[in-house]
């Protein structure tokens, strides 16, 4: 964290400038892996539609910002909302679901929200939107890539923060409790649903954030932020960082993106070693690179193991 | 909207849905035995394409660029079945979809590899190319009535394989009940290596027929994907008959909502509203009629496993 925080001080005199721009796009996503490994890697559901979340976040600041509304406090919360609302409508039919099909009527959804947004032609359908300048925050200028590198940076900490605790409160264990045991959980007199539900709209908020943050970042939006793709981009992160380790989804978002970076300088065949790596995860550290790194990163309520099937 | 529109349109949609469920049929067969989420079918798909298209290109028979794309499919779907997804089969499927994500990945850069950045020209046989009349007044294009007999036959084909021959009673026992197949002497891992090939093979050709229509492309197997997925996922997976109903479901579906909606719309709504609402409602209209089918019967309509 300090690294962090001390960054953009010294990257000038290094000769580092670009990074810092790259830096917070990796902030930015561990933000959205983070919200995403609440779900799967602690509630144990499997969504492969987070990207509507992202993306829709992203919409809400760029629909607000052509109507004249530019300021950063009311954007940011209005596409959490936004996001929230969505992930609540989507949760409440979805999770009558289980296992495949959950994976199936998340996608599904994802896909409606994806086509609804190309069909905006007024907000650039297709070809998507170039924002006119950044959100405004009072006495802080956006603009200016290292007072936003820190706006996106004590944003990233405070969530991660309030991340920490809400999986060490009671309502976090009882959340692992229901990816361990869903029946038993029930028995116990949890609202299994319910909590889940919560789960689900606190994560699609969360996302709504990235999603708004990402819009500042790029000055661009498009419907290509919510294609299934990204929702598969997202889980990959979350695996790869380790499901269910706290910091699982920022390790996941870092090594992605550096690897992404560093692969498209050599090749523009990024796509093969990517996935190469990706089934060496899923074959050879099914808890990510996090859980191999060494216990002493992962958290202090281990993960089990993905559950084996007979 | 006269009577000859509305008939073309329904062949349209009848010609769409039976593709899908030559891509469907295996891909629900392989959930129905092993449980496993494959992702990679839609790069089945494409690879059948790619492939017909090259053939194509060198021999300038078509019969010989859908045989050949059903075979060079098949052997990478049997090498793709022992190396890997056999083993994927044992994890949770979190690990089905990114292992076979990976493959997506990997797929589509070998093809750009070997075959470059740009779509490629698979152009359909020239006895074929012109119109067929069928009605005084409706002309239909002679490929599309090809593919919708071939559909015809190979769902045909299907149907007796699975219900009357022995290697089918085999299949419907592994997609009903993998566990008790096994202790009744099923020989499994044997029995999903032939199903995992004959739904390469089926892929492959859905692709090689379909590329005269569609573009031969990067991108085409996850375009096609998602609405296979969403076939099965209706008729209720493992289900041969339900990937068959949820197959035609989605291909009606989405052709006569692009064709008509628009139109409907406009007698209701003014022009303006009908003409930005048709084509999303269009596009939606089969992902709102899977929700809607989950909702109510959350195992699909034909449910493999009782």
């Amino acid at each position: 964290m300090l690294a962090l925080a001390v960054f953009p001080l010294v990257a000038p005199a290094l000769g580092l400038d670009f990074y810092i721009s790259f830096v917070r796009r990796v902030l930015i996503y561990a933000l959205a892996a983070t919200s995403l490994n609440l779900i799967l890697g602690y509630g144990g559901m499997v969504a492969l539609g987070h990207a509507a979340f992202f993306g829709a976040g992203a919409y809400a600041v760029g629909i607000l910002q052509s109507l004249g509304v530019n300021s950063a406090l009311l954007a940011w919360p209005a596409a959490m909302l936004l996001a929230a609302v969505l992930a609540w409508i989507i949760g409440a039919i979805s999770l009558r679901t289980r296992g495949v099909y959950f994976i199936m009527i998340t996608l599904a959804f994802a896909q409606m929200v994806y086509y609804i947004f190309i069909s905006l032609r007024q907000y650039g359908g297709e070809d998507g939107l170039n924002l006119a300048g950044h959100s405004q925050l009072p006495a802080l200028d956006l603009a200016n890539d290292v007072t936003f590198y820190y706006v996106v940076l004590v944003l990233f900490a405070v969530l991660l923060f309030l991340f920490n605790r809400l999986v060490d409160a009671r309502y976090g264990a009882a959340l692992q409790g229901i990816r361990e045991n869903e029946s038993r959980m029930e028995s116990l007199g949890y609202p299994v649903y319910r909590m889940k539900l919560t789960a689900f709209v606190i994560s699609g908020a969360v996302a709504g954030l990235a999603g708004a943050l990402l819009a500042n970042h790029n000055l661009f939006i498009s419907p290509s932020l919510m294609h299934w793709t990204q929702s598969a981009n997202l889980l990959i992160m979350v695996l790869v960082g380790g499901i269910g380790l706290r910091y699982g989804g920022v390790a996941g978002a870092a090594v992605m993106l550096v690897l992404e970076e560093v692969l498209r300088l050599w090749t523009e065949y990024w796509h093969l070693p990517l996935g190469l790596l990706l089934l060496g995860v899923v074959l050879g550290a099914p808890r990510g690179l996090a859980g191999l790194v060494g216990p002493w990163f992962a958290s202090r309520t281990p993960a089990t193991e993905p559950a084996r099937k007979a | 909207m006269t009577f000859t529109l509305v008939i073309e349109q329904l062949l349209n949609g009848l010609q769409f849905g039976l593709m899908l469920f030559l891509i469907a049929a295996g891909l629900t067969l392989v959930f129905g035995i092993m449980d496993i989420m494959n992702l990679a079918h839609g790069s089945l798909y494409m690879a059948g394409a790619y492939v017909a298209a090259e053939t194509m290109q060198r021999t300038g028979s078509f019969v010989a660029a859908v045989a050949v794309a059903a075979i060079a499919t098949g052997v990478v779907g049997a090498v793709l079945e022992l190396v890997l997804i056999r083993r994927l089969a044992l994890r949770d499927h979190l690990a089905q979809v990114l292992g076979t994500y990976a493959i997506i990945l990997i797929a589509g850069d070998l093809v750009k590899m070997i075959w470059g950045p740009a779509p490629m020209m698979l152009n359909m046989p020239a006895a074929l190319a012109g119109p067929v009349r069928l009605l005084p007044d409706l002309m239909y294009p002679a490929y599309r009535l090809m593919i919708i007999v071939f559909g015809l036959l190979a769902a045909a084909g299907l149907y007796w394989f699975v219900t009357r021959t022995r290697a089918g009673v085999l299949v419907r026992a592994g997609a009903s009940n993998r566990q008790m197949a096994t202790l009744m002497g099923v020989r499994v891992p044997i029995l999903f290596l032939g199903v995992f090939l004959l739904g390469a093979m089926l892929a492959a050709v859905a692709g090689a027929l379909l590329g005269p229509i569609t573009a031969v492309q990067i991108g085409m197997g996850e375009e096609i994907l998602i609405l296979v997925l969403v076939c099965i996922v209706i008729g209720g997976i493992g289900s041969i008959r339900g990937a068959f109903v949820g197959a035609l479901l989605v291909g009606m579906v989405d052709t006569a909502g692009r064709a008509f909606l628009p139109m409907l719309l406009r007698q209701v709504f003014s022009p303006a509203v009908a003409s930005s609402v048709g084509p999303t409602l269009a596009a939606i209209l089969i992902y709102v009629l899977m929700a809607g089918i989950l909702v109510f019967r959350p195992s699909g309509l034909f449910p493999a496993r009782g």
